[in-house]
Parts: structure tokens; sequence; C-alpha cells
């Protein structure tokens, strides 16, 4: 496929990084979407047992798709949502299944590889056919064996890894991370992807070093090579020499000590010097990270990502099982409060079968879904109203373009309100609703949204993306995606100003909240809220505590008079260089 | 055993929806029911078998039938062809 060799000397290749950290360690190359399948014997009792799993695995793939079916048909037509009624009747094909149970009892081999011996007699004649749309049902043929195969392996490919590897893929679906997460991942190392995408947070979260969009790079190296990674700058140094290791190792050292000492300001606010309090709190995707978050001293949770209940399948999670989800995360943090983002799926946000729009990221997303699916969105609203009887929950809604959206919106929450009162179950009254700044009408409208809201929540990733036309998964523009373009300074400065004017807090959830060389500015322009990822928690709290009030806001005024982001960041680096040398501030 | 040949007539092949049919339909009877094209057989009671298929419009299919409810299938099934799938041809 590529004429790329295995590289033996040592060699440094850029990549982009995606979550911080340095990971040394042996690589281990990763498939996307293709299971292994292993041949083995089975005992004559374990028969019966093995065809019941196909029959669980056959439902569970049925139950996915007939969802995808219908959520495809809705929104994307009859003609698009025919891949997967191509697919439910094949899971509905007796002739095939039949002689699948008839293999395993006669060969008395495992499931998984019956089931794809057998659809794999069908899938070489179409893949090898002229015909251009039978070739293109292979692909679906494909998809499905790969679907019941996976549904058939759940719990077997968490414990596929052997040692600590550092992961390399050509792309990690958000899924995949997560499964091989469960086991002792050094790190990830993918071909492609952006430090957005779903794979990028979610390392993020999990904290656990990443960088993303180094080419070929898996056609370089083999399985067992040792590899260095570095999170922080985003280079890969490939067969490294072993003073190259000594040194990373140092660097790594370095920064785990740095993190150390910052532990001590666990119990402190985040307020500067001459009394300025924002409130600093953590963006959480997992149950498992609350831990990590209240040890980091987070002031509360200023961002769940509900969407997270949906990864490893499409079904959506009913009311109950996302209330027990809520509740967990209100109860864990009380009395400090949660902010639960509604579904914000679409964009790269969602399984791929759902991206079939030609430009996702200004199509069916965010509150744009839940709005045209007022069932899914009342059974969410009501989950999360349940969640708030203790009174410490927020809920907010994203990719808000405009007031009809945000007054639909409302008009659920309140009738969602009125199908809990007439069922006599708790929920607070009050509360707090509050919306997503990252489309760039919602920050020309900002005024208007926070006569209807209680708070303003930017988030910046989509809002760069948006207001500089770049798409930062693409990594031949991603150099234009710039968090200090003076256009993103000024548009920051009017979001704020107009929330404040308007008695709202107004907080930023994006990732440039957690950047510490834009803490200062930030804390200049008068943002109530940094929402951060946790690891980064006490970084900014440091800045924070570090600097006056007063000259945060001079700062501002003078970064808001420059023009280019190569002269705001010469300058954020040069005071972030004289007030906290130790704070570390990229490359 | 009754043999036929059959042509497939609607422009659009032997695509999902009429290979649906196709298969709903002979499911509604006991006989077996065997389609070959090239010297390439299938079951035609199997979606995925069908599918391989790969019947453009024009192509030429033999069909086999045996058993109980043999000609009532084959009747059956000839006519489905017959009316292209009740889809342009």
């Amino acid at each position: 496929m590529t004429a790329t060799q295995h590289i033996t000397e040592e060699l440094v290749l850029k990549g982009i990084p995606a979550s911080p950290g340095i990971a040394i360690g042996p690589v281990l190359l990763f498939e996307k979407h293709k299971p292994v399948v292993n041949e083995k014997d089975i005992k004559a009792e374990d028969v019966d047992g093995e065809i019941e799993r196909l029959r669980q695995a056959i439902d569970r793939s049925t139950k996915e798709l007939s969802k995808i079916h219908g959520f495809a048909k809705q929104k994307l037509g009859e003609h698009q949502a025919k891949i997967f009624e191509a697919q439910l009747m094949i899971l509905e094909d007796f002739v095939l299944f039949e002689s699948i149970d008839k293999r395993i009892r006669a060969e008395k081999k495992n499931v998984e590889f019956i089931v794809h011996d057998e659809i794999e007699k069908y899938h070489r004649v179409m893949v090898l056919s002229t015909d251009e749309y039978t070739r293109d049902r292979a692909l679906d043929v494909e998809d499905l064996r790969n679907r019941i195969i996976r549904n058939l392996q759940e719990e077997k490919l968490i414990s596929r890894l052997e040692g600590s590897p550092v992961i390399v893929s050509q792309s990690l679906a958000a899924a995949d991370a997560l499964i091989l997460s469960r086991n002792a991942v050094l790190g990830y190392l993918t071909e492609i992807g952006g430090v957005t995408s779903h794979m990028a947070l979610l390392t993020r979260a999990l904290k656990i070093p990443a960088v993303v969009g180094v080419r070929n790079v898996s056609a370089m190296v083999r399985n067992g090579d040792i590899i260095i990674i570095d999170g922080y700058g985003g280079s890969v140094v490939l067969a490294p020499k072993e003073e190259t290791i000594r040194r990373f190792q140092e660097k790594r050292d370095r920064y785990l000590n740095f993190e150390e000492k910052l532990h001590g300001l666990r119990d402190l606010p985040a307020e500067t010097p001459d009394g300025r309090r924002v409130e600093l709190s953590a963006n959480v995707e997992l149950p498992e990270e609350l831990e990590f978050v209240k040890l980091q001293g987070a002031d509360g949770i200023g961002l769940y990502r509900s969407e997270v209940l949906l990864l490893g399948g499409e079904v959506f999670p009913g009311e109950d099982e996302q209330y027990e989800r809520y509740r967990f995360l209100a109860d864990t943090m009380y009395p400090k409060r949660v902010i639960i983002r509604t579904f914000d799926i679409g964009g790269d946000k969602m399984m791929a079968e759902m991206a079939r729009e030609k430009n996702p990221f200004l199509g069916w997303r965010g509150i744009r879904v839940m709005l045209d699916r007022p069932e899914l969105f009342l059974e969410q609203l009501r989950a999360i109203l349940r969640a708030s009887a203790r009174k410490n929950v927020g809920v907010m809604f994203p990719m808000i373009s405009s007031i009809k959206e945000v007054r639909r919106a409302k008009q659920l929450l309140e009738d969602a309100k009125a199908q809990l009162k007439a069922r006599t179950i708790a929920y607070d009254d009050n509360i707090r609703v509050g919306v997503m700044v990252e489309v760039p009408a919602a920050a020309v409208i900002a005024e208007d949204l926070a006569r209807e809201v209680s708070f303003l929540s930017i988030g910046t990733n989509d809002l760069i993306q948006y207001l500089l036309a770049v798409d930062r998964g693409n990594d031949i523009v991603s150099p234009l995606y710039q968090e200090f373009h003076p256009a993103v300074v000024r548009f920051l400065r009017r979001i704020i100003e107009r929330g404040k004017e308007n008695k709202v807090w107004v907080g930023m959830c994006g990732e440039m909240a957690g950047d510490p060389l834009a803490t200062i500015l930030l804390l200049g322009l008068g943002l109530d809220e940094f929402s951060v990822v946790p690891h980064v928690l006490p970084e900014i709290k440091k800045i924070i505590r570090s600097v006056k009030y007063r000259d945060a806001k001079k700062i501002a005024k003078q970064v808001l008079e420059m023009q280019t982001e190569d002269e705001i960041k010469k300058h954020l680096s040069s005071l972030m260089k004289e007030k906290l040398p130790d704070v570390l501030t990229g490359d | 055993m009754i043999e036929k040949d059959v042509t497939v007539r609607n422009r659009a092949g032997l695509h999902t929806r009429p290979a649906a049919s196709l298969v709903k339909l002979a499911a509604k009877f006991k006989s077996d029911f065997l389609i070959s094209k090239d010297g390439f057989e299938i079951n035609g009671k199997s979606i995925i078998g069908v599918m391989t298929l790969a019947a453009e419009q024009g192509s030429v299919l033999r069909l086999r039938f045996t058993g109980e409810d043999e000609v009532a299938a084959a009747a059956a099934i000839l006519e489905l062809f017959d009316r292209a799938f009740d889809e342009p041809t």
C-alpha cells in the first residue's frame, strides 16, 4: 500500500499534540474495525451455549441497526437509509444463520470463527464483482459481520491487550480508545484525526498521552518496536537511541514533579491576590474521573458531555438509565454544581454510520438533532430534572444558533417538568439553564441569549472553527486554527461583556479555558468560570492565584489592540516567562 | 423438480428491494429454491445469497424448485420476475 520502510535508525517525526504526557514503550499496531477472529475448538456440551451467544449478538445487532435505520430514514431519507435496510434483512436471513448453526454443531468451532468464515464466502464473491452496486454491498456485508462479531466479543476485546503498549493506528474511534483504555495503554499515536476529535478529548480525559496526525506512521513501525510520543510538543521518535530515551525520561520526570508540586493548591480558591474569585471547574466524560476531579480541587463540573452515554452502541439509553448516571454525578459532587450538557451528537461525535452528511459540522448536530427528536429530548430532560432534586444540577444546550431554539428547548424543559409533576417525582423547579456559545451567530446575539438563560458557556473549539472557517481535524489547514487570532479575542470580549451586562455569568468550557497561555487574558476579559480538563486544573489555579485582576485587565486591553496571533502569543509568552517561569506553556 | 430460465427485466437489476421481495415470496413455500447464474448457485431464500448474484438488467438466471409445492412456488416467482418486481424496465 505504501512504499514506506520499517524504520530502524532513530527518526523524529512531528505530529499534533492531542493529550499531554510522555509515553515510552513498545508499539502495538491497532487495526480499526477489523475484529481479530481466532479459530478455536469447543466442547460438545458448549455448542448450545455458543448458539445462544450468537442469538444474543444478532438481537443486539438488530436493535442497534433498527435505531440507526429509523434515524437515518427520518433525517437522511429513504434512499440513504437503504444501507441499513440491507443489513437488517441479512440479520433475518434464516438460510445463512441455519447454516452457521449447523456448522457450529458439526465442526465444533467457536461461533466467531464460523460467522466470520461463513459470511466471508459471500463477501469474497461480492468484493470481486464487476458490478459497482454489488461491490458497495460488500462493504455493508463487512460492516454487518464486524458488528455481529463485535457484539459477540464485547467483553473479550478488553482482555486482548498484553503488557503496556503504545497504540499506533491509522485512526481510532472514540469507542475504540475507550475500550482499549481499560488496559494499561501508555499512549496513542494516530495517522489522521485532529485535536478536537472525540478520541483526543477522550485520551485527555483519561490522562493518556496522545499524538495525532503523523502520516504513514503505522507502516514505519512493527509490533514491539520501542517508540516515544511526546503529547506536550507533538514529537514522535521512532527507534530512539539510548540517550534519547534518557532525555525523554528526564523530561517526563520533570513534568511529573511540577504536577506534584501543584497539589498543594487543592484546597485554596481560584482567587487573584486582589480578591477576584472565579469558578474553576472540570470537564468530565466518565464517572471514573470524578475521584480525580475532586482530588484536583475543582469547584464543580462545568461540562458533563452526556453523549458519552451513547459510546459503544447506537441505542439511546432510556430515562431511568440516564437518570442513574446523572444522579451518580450529582451525588458524588454534592454540594458542588454539575452542569449537564444535553446530547451533542453530530459533527464527529456520532457513530460513523450517522455521518452521511456532506458537511456534518454544518449539518444536523447538537440541539438541532434533539429538537427534531422531541421524544428523545424529553426523555433526557426528565432524567436530568430527576437528578436535580438536590438543587446542584444545571442543564446546558449545545449548538444554539437562534433565540427560537432556546425558547423551544426551554419549552420542552417545562413540558418535561409537567410530566414529572404528573408522576409526582421530585426535581429542581429553578434548575439553572444555560446555552453554549459556539456558533458565531450565538456570539452576535449574546445579549438576547443572556436574557433567556442564567448562564453562557463558551465552547471555543467549535467557535474558533466556525469563526475562522478552519476544520481543526483537517491536518492540511489545522495550523490556521488559532486560539489567539485577534478576531477570536475580540469575539470573546463581546460575549463576556454582553453576558455580564445582562447579569448572567459567562464561562468557558472549550479547550482554550485550559490553555495556561490564555489564562491571564481570559481572566482580564472578565470570564467568570473556567471549565477545564481535570489534569490542568491546578496549573490554571496557580496562574489565577499569581496575577492581580487589575493587571490582567490591563493585559487584556493591550492584547485587544494587537493585530496578529504571533504578536499576541509572543506577548503572553514573555509575560508568563517573567511572572510564572515554572508553568509549562507548550513548546 | 421444475427448472426455468428467466431474464431480469427491471432497469436497476436485482438490487436490495427486489431481492427482498423475491426472498420473502420464496419463504412462503416449502419447496427448496435455488438460483444459478453463470454456473454460480445460491439458495433463493437467502438475501445475502441473492445479493452475491449481482444480477443486472438482462441477466439470465436459472431457477430450480424442488418440493411438494414446487408448481405453485414456480408460478408465483415467475410471475414476480414477469412483473419486473413492479419496477421500471
